[in-house]
């Protein structure tokens, strides 16, 4: 049931495999077969982290005005990602009586 | 306090695993390539920086020494923005880490030097006495040259982790300081908060001119040996 399609990337030479439907289309009762059907290789997990980078690339940097909320978007997630690793020796420096 | 003023220069790990590789990872993320002429924005201004500073740097080299211009480029616009990066709060910097700068330090003074001694050994050799030295000094002065020419890469590389790991430190206590004056005394901690706001462009400053004096040495060391 997979249809290669060439999705619209930073160049037409990168071909995508479209499975039945988009993830928005799938029922909920689907959603456990739909999540199975995704491809889980190593090529396929990075296709899938190639298509999103692309995708934020071409939405808020590769266009013909970017601002500088581009580029600040991916800073404050970045630092929303080191708290959280960092979270564990954080909670010991919290203002509380008993830690 | 005392654990946790270091906790933050601890190499991240996922279950055992390194994480530090993927945060090492996120520069080049930042830094797109473009096949086109005329680009967005982001790139258009990264590639007016970069040729300002290849500029810069390269035209003291002879053809021999250019050909070292795509290392000294990309190592100069890594640690830029790996110490720019690590100025976000709760980020870890890579930099800080000094088997990362050891690792960046040894081969390429080892490649420029070997390169010097492989081409031009009376040129190479010659470097190691200065001119003009009394003759009885000689022997003394050639040893002296000798561990100081041995010590470049050390050199190089405590330099870069101890600047970048001081201005963090440095940054964390007054800013726990900040916090702990806010209670009882608060003119104090504005004042304290303005120390802090001056070290932050301080350390700005710092992470783009240890990138610089980086890269500037080791090109320096190329000149000699090319």
């Amino acid at each position: 049931m997979a249809n290669y399609s060439v999705g619209i990337f930073s160049h037409s030479s990168v071909s995508v495999p479209v499975k039945d439907k988009k993830l928005l289309e799938v029922k909920l009762g689907e959603l456990p077969s739909w999540i199975l059907m995704r491809d889980f290789s190593p090529s396929g997990i990075f296709g899938a982290f190639q298509r999103g980078y692309y995708r934020y690339y071409n939405k808020y940097i590769n266009v013909k005005k970017g601002s500088i909320s581009g580029i600040t978007m991916v800073l404050a997630c970045y630092v929303l990602f080191s708290y959280s690793f960092s979270y564990k020796h954080l909670k010991h420096e919290r203002l509380r009586k008993y830690h | 306090m005392n654990e946790n003023l270091f906790a933050s220069f601890i190499a991240p790990t996922i279950l055992g695993l390194p994480a530090a590789v993927l945060i090492i990872l996120l520069p080049p993320l930042l830094i797109p390539t473009s096949k086109y002429l005329i680009n967005n924005r982001l790139i258009a201004t990264q590639q007016w920086l970069i040729q300002l500073t290849s500029k810069q740097m390269m035209t003291m080299h002879n053809a021999k020494g250019r050909t070292w211009s795509l290392m000294l480029m990309s190592l100069i616009i890594f640690i830029a923005t790996t110490n720019l990066l690590g100025l976000l709060p709760h980020s870890f910097t890579p930099t800080t880490q000094l088997s990362m700068n050891l690792a960046m330090a040894i081969p390429l003074w080892a490649g420029a030097v070997t390169s010097g001694f492989r081409s031009k050994t009376k040129n190479a050799l010659a470097h190691l006495l200065p001119q003009g030295t009394p003759t009885p000094l000689i022997p003394m002065l050639v040893i002296i040259e000798t561990i100081s020419l041995l010590i470049q890469p050390m050199a190089l590389a405590v330099r870069l982790t101890a600047n970048i790991t001081a201005g963090h430190l440095l940054m964390h206590l007054i800013g726990s300081a900040t916090l702990a004056m806010s209670t009882t005394n608060l003119p104090s901690a504005l004042i304290i908060f303005t120390v802090l706001i001056l070290l932050t462009m301080l350390e700005i400053a710092v992470a783009l001119i240890q990138a610089y004096v980086f890269t500037l040495l080791v090109s320096l060391y190329l000149h000699e040996n090319t």
